[in-house]
């Protein structure tokens, strides 16, 4: 039956699809570019933690600390040296070439790691569950939850606390402007999708160590990372939790009813906020 | 005396358009210099071209004497040369304070300028520091622009229109921080449709016409007539 047992599991699962989100709502908060490629991007750096948990022994944890500079030079070299070159007014460009990075990707990890899916094994975490009084949850998915608001309250506090932030918005606002007081627009992106690399990993480390993975799977993450990032309303972090969260208990509620629902209700639940608000629940005033 | 400023020859070009045919001003440190001419002269095509906005030929644009014409905003902004832009252009999603802080996060040149000597030269602003920055009224708007083009303590500043749209008690206030902007060290290139404003506070005078320079001079030196002419290419 639907209790709160249900709805807290819908909202922790909700911390796991914001945390897919957070790093393509930032994108596109800053730069305006849908990243096609930003669930490939995560089963890349789901493999990363892998190898380097397989080769080192080291803990998932650590190994996705060793990761994330490596994560964060991908991200400002594939901006610097590709995306940068597919912005401007025309909005097909960056879809066409993230696109065809995705397709790259996965054929590249298929080529590396072969179909079979994988796991990063997190050791007794897996099975740990904490009481939380009125319900029992498992460790894991708190433990999602957690990053996924510690991210969220991470990435503000550089949005609107540091000068890097600060060239992030007047980026976003008006480029020409702020190249006038010094800033390069390419430089500035370069670091967005550095930052949005290093999300990515934290979202990879979770996406590994709960479940399996293939090559191909990142398409299938990337479509609740979207829904979220819609429904939250563009370009706004809590505004992308909110919408991670809702559909996160849309599905833990419709398995509930019906453990063939689960997919189905999450999608509805998007249609219906998009029908009542169709431009998300947080919209950012200035677009 | 090397200028600290000249342009060369200068050509802008928007697409097919030839926006200026050959411009050449000078600027020597601690001259103000202001421009004027009709709607679409090329005034604040001119400006986009120091600044680097528009490239031009390197050569073109010459900076104590560097070619920096190829350069791009962001490096000709780095080397002390800032722009008041036309229509203010403060960032929607900054505060005053944020707006000001900005202007000078890239560079920080030795200089009078600080968030304190800003809010001093502008009191009000202090005040709506927390507000965002286009929440203002055009006069204080202008103030946040001219103030965040002084936060990287300038060596030229490149002003285009800053009285457009603005009441004259609000015209008088902003003109008014003129010379203690000159005391700090800056040097000024003026853009101003309100010629006699123009003629006050300049040094020397360029008239552009159709994208060429029709008239030069000291203010002094300046007819109302031949002004005319180089406004609109006839005899009064
Ligand atoms: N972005 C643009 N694209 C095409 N043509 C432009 C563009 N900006 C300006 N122009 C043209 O270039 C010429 C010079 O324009 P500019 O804005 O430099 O004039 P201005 O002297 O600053 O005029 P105003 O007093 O109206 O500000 C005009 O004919 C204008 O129509
Ligand atoms: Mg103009």
């Amino acid at each position: 039956m639907i209790g709160v047992d249900t709805i807290v599991q819908g909202v922790l699962l909700g911390g796991l699809y914001a945390l897919f989100a957070a790093g393509l709502s930032l994108v596109f908060g800053i730069m305006r570019l849908v990243n096609l490629a930003h669930g490939d991007l995560i089963v890349m750096g789901a493999y990363l933690i892998l190898i380097l948990v397989t080769l080192s022994g080291l803990n998932p944890f650590l190994a996705a600390l060793v990761a994330a500079p490596l994560m964060f030079g991908l991200g400002w070299g594939l901006q610097r040296l590709v995306l940068n070159r597919t912005l401007g007014k025309d909005i097909l460009p960056p879809l066409l070439v993230t696109f065809g990075l995705s397709i790259a990707l996965q054929n590249a990890l298929l080529e590396g790691f072969s179909a079979d899916s994988r796991k990063i094994s997190a050791g007794g975490l897996e099975t740990a569950s904490a009481d939380l009084g009125i319900v029992t949850v498992g460790v894991m998915p708190l433990l999602t939850f957690a990053s996924a608001i510690a991210v969220i309250v991470g990435l503000n506090a550089l949005f609107y606390r540091t000068a890097l932030g600060r060239a992030f918005r007047a980026v976003s606002d008006d480029p020409v402007t702020a190249s006038l007081m010094g800033i390069r627009p390419a430089h500035v992106f370069a670091m967005a999708t550095g930052v949005a690399m290093l999300v990515v990993t934290v979202a990879a480390l979770y996406f590994g160590m709960r479940a399996n993975f293939d090559p191909a799977i990142g398409p299938a993450r990337l479509i609740y990372a979207f829904e979220a990032v819609i429904i939250g309303g563009l370009g706004s972090l809590w505004g992308t939790l909110a919408g991670g969260i809702i559909i996160g208990v849309a599905q833990t509620v419709g398995a509930a009813v019906n453990p063939e629902w689960q997919i189905l209700a999450g999608h509805v639940a998007f249609l219906l906020v998009l029908l009542v608000r169709p431009r998300g629940l947080f919209p950012r005033a200035v677009d | 005396m090397t200028p600290l400023l000249e342009t060369r020859g200068l050509t802008a070009n928007y697409g097919d358009f030839r926006a200026l045919f050959g411009v050449d001003i000078t600027v020597q440190p601690g001259e103000t210099v202001a421009i004027i001419g009709a709607n679409g002269a090329g005034k604040t095509t001119l400006l986009r071209a120091i600044a680097g906005v528009l490239r031009s030929a390197p050569a073109q644009v010459l900076h104590h004497g560097a070619p920096i014409g190829a350069l791009p905003a962001d490096q000709v902004m780095q080397r002390g040369i800032s722009m008041v832009p036309e229509g203010r252009r403060l960032f929607p999603s900054l505060s005053v304070e944020e707006n000001l802080l900005i202007g000078g996060q890239t560079r920080r040149a030795k200089g009078p300028w600080s968030l304190a000597t800003v809010y001093d030269l502008f009191p009000i602003l202090r005040e709506r520091r927390h507000s965002p920055g286009t929440a203002l009224s055009g006069g204080q708007q202008q103030m946040v622009a001219i103030g965040r083009a002084l936060m990287a303590n300038p060596e030229l500043m490149l002003c285009d229109e800053i009285s457009l749209g603005l009441a004259p008690v609000v015209i008088r206030d902003i003109y008014a921080a003129l010379p203690q902007i000159k005391a700090g060290g800056a040097s000024l290139v003026i853009v101003e449709q309100d010629i006699a404003q123009a003629l006050r506070v300049a040094d020397r005078v360029y008239c552009l016409m159709e994208g060429r320079v029709t008239l030069t001079g000291r203010p002094a030196d300046i007819t109302r007539d031949a002004i005319h002419a180089a406004y609109f290419g006839a005899p009064a």
